[in-house]
């Protein structure tokens, strides 16, 4: 039998098949790994890690909804000293590409934690939260404003040689128009989706289910308009794209790719089967040797409209 | 902790609304310690999504019992599954009770559905060690008292037992309970939990009390179910990895 290529390259980030572990949904590896090798997928991205800890948003953080589920952590986090210290020795273990996501409230803190991070070699390139839909003081204001999603692009790019990934918001009319200012500053990437802002009310008490009110949207309920980002993104700008939003079989991974998805990250599948990860990439080989697919990064955007 | 997929053996509606499952996991049986959970998934389909914690009832020999009641979607589709039909488990989870402590009489103060776990508790406490069970609901058909001992019931409307809640139950009945060494036993509401805590205090008693917070994963990944710590105020524990049991002077109720 031919042996089948499943790596795929994001930029001059390569990665030895296309499922990552998405940030938010692994927290450092530790616990995840009891149920996935991490030696056998394609990436991790950490956590959102910010200059320093954060203790989060009180509970309620998690709602369920049809097919999905509403979030509100509001980036508890250990912080970058503490990552460095406690968390990195136990991913140093594992041959895996490490990428770091980074969320902050300002400019400089993303270039501070950026620049603090790029020292640590295990770290292989660096995933840019300007999109976190649950915290007051950022986050989405930098993710809905295209000249500052561009800016952070380019002062995050001066203090690293690392690929920098920027992850979008879904909540603008045109993500495009966010991905062409990541091309124009140097940005190595998108991924795309973050989560798409939502909130649940108990009927009862009139009151909203989530501590912080709104929280964002996961799983596979995202998943048609996560498709229709990536593809809006791809038909309009040439850079690599990183596919998210409730990815939770064989199939879905196949359908990103058709759409312009260079690889995936696995979510809010994770909580149900944290063992998803390995199953997925079992069957993608199956899929590949019943197809005759010997090259699976062909699929890329080999979508016919 | 495994993921696992186990048979049911028996699907019994006690009274009222409340379902005991009783599953065939050996894996489950062996490893699991009373006080702590499983998440399970309800179904293959992406509605419900999301695994529902349960804490285990009971354990014999190699069957788990889980109890619940009908609350939602997810409860619904569990009550009815029959002889054979597969649970897909995530378990053991979460930290149990310490029954190992100095202690000569364990008291158990649960209310409603927090009774589900002090069946097993109630099996694997030492033999010389004295149980007194203080049980409370709204009715007398929210006292469930499966798999208990020495059993007081308080009731919200003085339909069984005493009329109070089940922390005055305890309260009123607290001298006459012979003992050297008490350890309390909690499990219900949070305003009951927080009433436990109040009189443990005052009373100077070891009291562990397991928790609830709405939930994803079930083993830390999350970060859903976040509880306040009273040593570390800089940081939240988790409900599903740092508990759900805690001593009740850790965690702020």
């Amino acid at each position: 039998m031919s042996k089948i290529d499943l790596s795929v390259n994001i930029g001059k980030l390569k990665l030895r098949n296309p499922i990552m572990l998405a940030s938010g949904t692994v927290g450092y590896g530790n616990e995840i790994s009891e149920f996935t090798d991490l030696n056998k997928i394609g990436g991790i991205v950490t956590k959102s890690l910010s200059l320093k800890p954060r203790k989060g948003n009180p509970p309620q953080r998690i709602v369920e909804t049809p097919a999905g589920m509403l979030n509100a952590i509001g980036l508890a986090n250990v912080g970058v000293e503490e990552f460095l210290k406690e968390k990195i020795p136990f991913l140093k273990k594992y041959d895996v590409p490490l990428i770091c996501n980074i969320a902050a409230s300002t400019l400089e803190e993303y270039v501070e934690c950026t620049r603090i991070l790029t020292q640590e070699e295990t770290i292989k390139a660096f995933e840019i939260n300007v999109s976190c839909p649950n915290v007051k003081e950022g986050g989405l204001q930098f993710g809905n404003d295209v000249s500052a999603v561009g800016k952070i692009t380019e002062k995050v790019k001066s203090v690293t040689d690392k690929p920098v990934i920027i992850k979008l918001s879904p909540n603008v009319s045109y993500i495009s128009e966010f991905a062409k200012a990541v091309k124009k500053e140097g940005g190595d990437a998108v991924s795309a989706i973050n989560t798409l802002v939502g909130t649940s009310f108990n009927i009862f008490t009139k009151r909203p289910k989530l501590f912080n009110i709104s929280g964002g949207l996961s799983g596979p309920a995202i998943k048609p308009v996560a498709l229709a980002k990536v593809l809006e993104i791809k038909r309009n700008v040439d850079i690599p794209i990183i596919g998210i939003g409730g990815i939770s079989n064989w199939q879905d991974v196949i359908e990103f790719m058709i759409v312009g998805a260079s690889a995936v990250q696995l979510g809010t599948i994770n909580f149900i089967d944290p063992s998803a990860a390995g199953k997925i990439l079992t069957q993608l080989e199956e899929y590949c040797t019943k197809y005759g697919v010997t090259k699976l990064s062909e699929l890329t955007g080999s979508y016919k409209i | 902790m495994f993921i696992t997929k186990a048979p049911v053996e028996k699907s019994i509606e006690l009274d009222h609304n409340i379902y005991l499952l009783k599953i065939h996991s050996p894996e489950i049986a062996n490893n699991v310690r009373p006080g702590q959970f499983l998440n399970i998934r309800v179904s293959e389909s992406m509605y419900p999504l999301l695994r529902r914690p349960f804490s285990v009832c009971d354990v014999e020999g190699e069957f788990i019992y889980l109890m619940f009641n009908i609350y939602g979607e997810g409860t619904r589709l569990l009550s009815r599954k029959h002889k054979g039909d597969m649970i897909d488990i995530l378990g053991p989870l979460g930290n149990g009770f310490n029954i190992e402590d100095n202690y000569d009489t364990a008291v158990i103060v649960a209310g409603g559905l927090g009774a589900a776990p002090f069946a097993f508790l109630t099996r694997s406490i030492s033999e010389n060690k004295n149980i007194h069970s203080f049980i409370g609901g709204r009715t007398y058909q929210d006292v469930i008292t499966y798999g208990m001992k020495n059993v007081s019931a308080a009731t919200d409307d003085g339909s069984k037992g005493f009329k109070g809640t089940v922390v005055d139950l305890f309260r009123k009945e607290f001298d006459n309970i012979k003992g050297n060494k008490i350890k309390i036993f909690g499990c219900g509401p949070n305003a009951m939990l927080s009433a436990l805590k109040d009189f443990s205090l005052s009373k100077n008693i070891n009291c562990e009390v397991s928790t609830e917070c709405a939930m994803a994963c079930g083993f830390g990944i999350c970060q859903g179910c976040p509880i306040e710590s009273t040593e570390h105020p800089e940081k939240y524990y988790l409900v599903c990895k740092d508990g759900p049991v805690f001593n009740v002077k850790d965690v702020v109720i």
